[in-house]
């Protein structure tokens, strides 16, 4: 099976293909039949290979053809199966079937349908070659073509100036990440003289600590603008504005932990390099920490949950810099599926509210919604980390490995732990004033409110319990588990994955963990109290801190600043040097030109006047001259003879005079 | 000095002077009124060359840096002038991008070009008679006459059937080409007078078989340098292409983008990098710098401006600058990928400007803010934009990727610093494509002169489609375009850089 996995692209593309030739025209409104049938179809053979590595333990290089080649540059078009990219596959092509379907409804009737299953499904193909990849080169292939689907995705309703603004900052803030990622593809070509994972990982014994710190770095920068870390986040919250199953797919479950799998897939390079883990490390903590208190008070419910994304990946990253590769991957799968779940929801709710996205004008949709709410509530529970949900075990790990492993310290558990209550504050928050309390929903609407079709909650229902069991696959050994996740992966990622601290404290770990679980009810119960049992207490704090509250209520005004540090200088930079184009750099060749105009006018003048007057007063001369000879020419011989006669006389009379 | 390999039928010639006998058949035999038999003969003839050079390809060795097709008569035996023709892998891409490219913008012209027809087409296949033969010239006498040539119809075209200041426009491109050329002309001179007796005019003996002393190289690397960087155009040379391009009609604009700019950048690895190779390294740092300020700068006011046609002819002068950075990584991958590169820009800055002619004859306007929502009213149209722009601002799967991502490694192995800058490049590039169709596609469909527009035809289709297939082609599969040009890359870095074969080969990897 193995050998066929290059059909996990091909069928999406397929189905890109069909839909972008003709659906405007042809397909139209049924246009989901090739996006839903395709992916199902990539999906079936992504379980089949995944069954494949996981139980045959198969797995390999599958070279489909030699893409670029140059006096000696090789680069293949290859695909990696191993048990990272099996558990890769698996999310994409799971998650990315069941947005699909939730899509039919979501999207039903929408001038755009074909468009839009066209669009996720050259996602998915981009997607799935970004994680299949046997090579850097295509793995950049994919990159950039996921961040074109997202530019696509996020501008899908482009007639809005902030959705096609949203994604053009998108694609723009990706592309600085894709250009550091660029300068370490360069690196590495160029120091192991290949793209590929194989020989590179084989051989990275050969660089230096410096290097390494260098080649990962520039990796980290595609990182972070890929995933939406500090200082790259920023177009993350804006492509909210794209439609909710895209939030879902590309900007919370797949295409934004692009720059985890892609620092998982580099362990071995980042093993290398202490200081290149610990920025990781650090950036991954603040921006947890960071982006969890800016979801503290937004009012927008996918806002929200696109700062509670960012936030998340920060823990991603931060398990990654510690070296729990295998924790950071196994957070990405159950992020993927309570996030994709709670995006999925909050569509719901959008939906029955009819586009309102605005959680002030929400409350008690419980009764109208119960499937909705159920399963929102599943997700907020396994986000918030509470057992046994999934996002308990993997949050977990990750917070153990930050307190125990060899690149751990204290601060970052603790960093981890305070972006932990945060997490479970916002969520219930958000759960409160959706589902809770009283209805603020406005009248005209609130008589429409109903839940959704079959076709978008049974996909809530599959997440939903993929977000109870999700978890399950990685018990830890503290808790009788057998971590199956963390061994499977350790086939590939054992590399990077420390052996286990000798001294294995399973009471230090029980301790932390119900610390975090205490930490996580807090924040649970701190936002019944100031939502439901004394609502006006947020007002109230708001009032009292009004700093900390506008700072976080503007996020920091981290878009100002950009907007006022990079974006209006860049602005002012290309207004002067055009300027300087047309007055300075243009001015001198018209200067030139005009200097010969000048020059050549003024010869004109010195020519009519100076040369030309010489000409002509010479023929002025001879004219005038003519006019005396003419009088000679009288055309009578005794004139002549006259003259003749006078000439001879004066000629004799010099000859007897003179000589 | 590579081996000469002839052919049994003369296709150079043939290819050359195919366009020249259509000029003269509709300059003689046709009427002015007959305006669409001209059209149509003239696209026939376009696509007669095309296919008869589609033969070269064929049977073109890729395997070595041998010139290929060669023709060699005696022509001005006086003074050493031959008719000297052959390609190798340098040319022979550029050749067949100027015979499609001649197609295309005959076929774009239909509609567009609606007085005086019979001269215009007249002026445009002799135009690609210039263009082929300075690609195919081996002798530096013809090589300059077809130089020379080449601009006369171009300043026609311009002047009398392009639009805005077009005879400043036309005036301009002509005198600032010509200076740079007579410059040139100072060197090709020089060149010749150092042949050994009986002086020739021959490109393969001035470049392989004369020990030029370094000084002297210097002088004569500046005077072919003035010439060619006015082509290019290289900053700070280059503000005749916004004008020229501004006013000229599309057609004009297609073969100005699409071809005659490749000439200065081809005259640098014909010419400049062989020929005064120690001089080509002096002046590393120098060309360098000037292709990464043109990089950044072009960006930077392209993302300014305020009319397409000028952002787009902005670009190419930022494209341009990563061709010139490649060529002069002096290494294969930055030459290779300079030399694609070239390719790339003809095809989708080619493509861009036949996108802009394409709404410039509905709506008579080039203004960005005249437009707004266009694409619910013409979806094809912006999607073939949407890919042409893609494949400009380098997506890997489409050709830009493939160019932009072989130079920028070049540079990287041969001066990583010079990368640093040009990958900003890459980000600036994204930033104004973007906002120009953001600007141009998204939005509300606001204004009334734009809700009754029609959506590209048949015609347009066909020929914005065959140049996306070739984008397609190049980003997918670049493998055959790469290996028809490796030989004689190979060669040219042996010559300009022999060190390169010597440190750099060795992989740095243990050998297994």
């Amino acid at each position: 099976m193995v050998d066929y996995v290059w059909l996990i692209p091909f069928f999406p593309a397929v189905g890109f293909v069909i839909n972008g030739l003709l659906g405007r025209k042809y397909i139209k409104d049924r246009s989901h039949y090739p996006g839903v049938i395709s992916v199902g179809l990539s999906l079936l053979v992504a379980i089949l290979v995944f069954w494949e590595v996981a139980f045959g333990r198969g797995g390999g290089d599958v070279v489909l053809y030699q893409w670029i080649i140059g006096t000696g540059l090789e680069a293949n078009v290859g695909f990696l199966i191993d048990p990272l990219s099996a558990v890769m596959i698996m999310v994409v092509c799971g998650v990315g079937f069941l947005i699909h379907v939730y899509s039919i409804g979501y999207m039903h009737g929408d001038g755009g349908y074909y468009r839009f299953f066209a669009y996720l499904n050259l996602f998915m193909f981009s997607m799935l070659i970004l994680v299949l990849a046997d090579n850097y080169l295509l793995m950049f292939v994919g990159w950039e073509g996921v961040g074109l689907c997202s530019y696509l995705l996020i501008g899908f309703w482009f007639q809005k100036k902030s959705a096609a603004d949203a994604g053009k900052k998108a694609f723009v803030v990706n592309r600085i990440g894709d250009a550091g990622f660029l300068l370490g593809l360069f690196l590495i070509y160029s120091l192991f003289g290949t793209f590929n994972f194989i020989p590179v990982f084989e051989n990275a014994h050969i660089l230096t600590a410096a290097t390494a710190t260098i080649i990962t770095l520039c990796l980290f920068v595609g990182a972070v603008g890929k995933s939406a870390q500090i200082p790259l986040y920023v177009w993350l919250p804006d492509a909210m504005e794209g439609p909710t199953p895209v939030s879902a797919l590309i900007h919370a479950a797949t295409m934004v932990t692009a720059g985890v799998y892609m620092v998982a897939r580099s362990h071995v390079l980042y093993s290398l390099s202490p200081y290149s883990m610990a920025v990781v490390a650090l950036v991954g903590a603040f921006t947890a920490i960071f982006s969890a208190s800016i979801g503290l008070t937004q009012n927008d419910i996918k806002r929200v949950l696109a700062y509670s994304t960012v936030s998340q990946l920060g823990y991603m990253f931060l398990a990654c810099g510690v070296g729990a590769f295998g924790a950071a991957i196994f957070h990405l799968m159950t992020h993927a599926f309570f996030k994709a779940l709670l995006f999925l929801g909050s569509g719901s709710v959008i939906h029955a509210l009819q586009g309102e996205q605005d959680m002030r004008k929400m409350g008690a949709l419980k009764p109208h919604t119960p499937r909705t709410y159920w399963t929102f509530l599943i997700a907020s529970l396994a986000i918030a980390g509470i057992p046994p949900f999934a996002g308990f075990f993997s949050k977990d790990e990750i917070l153990w490995q930050a307190f125990s492993s060899p690149h751990g310290s204290l601060w970052l558990w603790l960093m981890g732990v305070a972006a932990a209550g945060m997490t479970a504050f916002y969520m219930f928050r958000l759960i409160f004033l959706t589902f809770h309390g009283s209805s603020r929903v406005e009248p005209e609407v609130a008589h429409h409110i109903h839940e959704s079709p079959n076709n978008m909650t049974i996909p809530l229902i599959i997440l939903a319990f993929l977000s109870v069991v999700g978890g399950w696959v990685g018990i830890p050994e503290a808790l009788g588990g057998s971590n199956q996740i963390h061994h499977f992966l350790a086939r590939v990622l054992e590399h990077g994955a420390h052996p286990d601290p000798p001294i294995h404290s399973t009471s230090l770990e029980f301790l932390l963990m119900l610390i975090s679980i205490l930490v996580a009810a807090t924040g649970i119960f701190l936002a019944y109290h100031m939502y439901i049992r004394r609502p006006e207490l947020p007002a109230r704090l708001a009032g009292r801190f009004p700093g900390i509250y506008q700072a976080l209520l503007n996020k920091y005004w981290v878009d100002e600043l950009y907007q006022y540090f990079v974006v209006n200088p860049i602005k002012r930079g290309m207004r002067f040097l055009w300027d300087l184009d047309n007055y300075i750099v243009d001015g001198a060749v018209n200067g030139t030109g005009f200097i010969t105009v000048l020059n050549s006018r003024l010869s004109g003048i010195f020519d009519l006047y100076t040369v030309d007057g010489a000409v002509n007063s010479m023929s002025t001369l001879f004219n005038n001259g003519a006019r005396g000879f003419r009088r000679l020419h009288t055309g009578l011989v005794h004139n002549y003879a006259l003259a003749m006669v006078f000439g001879i006389f004066i000629f004799v009379s010099l000859y007897l005079f003179f000589i | 000095m590579p081996e000469l390999i002839k052919f049994s039928i003369p296709l150079l010639s043939l290819t050359l002077f195919i366009p020249l006998l259509g000029a003269v058949i509709i300059m003689l035999f046709i009427p002015k009124q007959r305006t669409s038999l001209i059209k149509w003969f003239a696209f026939i003839i376009s696509v007669i060359d095309f296919l008869v050079s589609l033969p070269l390809v064929k049977y073109f060795d890729p395997s070595t840096n041998a010139m290929q097709f060669v023709e060699q008569h005696s022509w001005i035996p006086s003074i050493g002038v031959e008719y000297f023709l052959g390609i190798d892998g340098i040319s022979i891409l550029l050749v067949m991008l100027t015979t499609l490219l001649t197609a295309v913008s005959v076929l774009c012209s239909f509609m567009a070009i609606d007085y005086r027809e019979k001269e215009f087409y007249v002026c445009l296949l002799l135009l690609s008679t210039g263009m082929l033969g300075v690609f195919m010239a081996l002798d530096f006498f013809l090589f300059y006459v077809f130089w020379e040539v080449m601009l006369v119809p171009m300043y026609f075209l311009i002047g009398v059937w392009g639009g805005g200041r077009k005879l400043y426009s036309a005036i301009k491109f002509f005198l600032y080409t010509l200076f740079g050329s007579v410059i040139m002309l100072l060197g090709i001179l020089t060149l010749y007078f150092l042949t050994p007796e009986p002086h020739t005019f021959n490109i393969l003996k001035m470049t392989y078989e004369l020990n030029i002393p370094e000084g002297l190289q210097k002088w004569l690397f500046l005077a072919f340098f003035i010439g060619f960087a006015i082509k290019v155009p290289m900053f700070p040379f280059h503000t005749w292409l916004p004008d020229a391009h501004t006013d000229a009609p599309t057609a004009g604009s297609v073969i100005l983008a699409g071809v005659l700019l490749k000439m200065g950048t081809y005259g640098f690895v014909r010419f400049n990098l062989p020929m005064f190779p120690e001089a080509s390294h002096f002046f590393v740092p120098f060309m360098a710098v000037l292709a990464i300020i043109g990089i950044i700068y072009g960006a930077l006011v392209a993302m300014a401006q305020e009319d397409v046609k000028r952002l787009v002819a902005y670009s190419s002068v930022s494209h341009l600058g990563f061709v010139m950075l490649g060529i002069f990584a002096l290494n294969p991958q930055g030459i290779v990928g300079g030399m694609l590169q070239m390719i790339n820009h003809g095809l989708s800055t080619g493509g861009l400007f036949l996108l802009v002619g394409i709404i410039y004859e509905r709506r008579h306007t080039r203004m960005i803010s005249d437009f707004g929502g266009l694409s619910h009213r013409l979806p094809i149209f912006s999607t073939l934009f949407a890919i042409t722009m893609l494949s400009s601002i380098g997506l890997p799967g489409l050709n830009g990727f493939v160019g932009e991502f072989l130079i920028l490694l070049g540079v990287f192995k041969a001066t990583y610093i010079y990368a640093v800058f040009g990958v900003t490049g890459i980000i600036l590039g994204a930033a104004y494509m973007l906002w120009l169709y953001q600007r141009m596609m998204f939005g509300s469909l606001d204004k009334p002169e734009n809700q009754k527009l029609k959506d590209c035809n048949l015609r347009e289709i066909i020929y914005m489609v065959s140049l996306i297939i070739f984008m397609f082609w190049i980003g997918l599969y670049p493998k055959p375009y790469l290996n028809i040009m490796g030989p004689t890359v190979d060669k040219l870095v042996e010559r300009v850089n022999p060190a390169y074969f010597q440190t750099a080969q060795q992989s740095p990897l243990p050998q297994k």
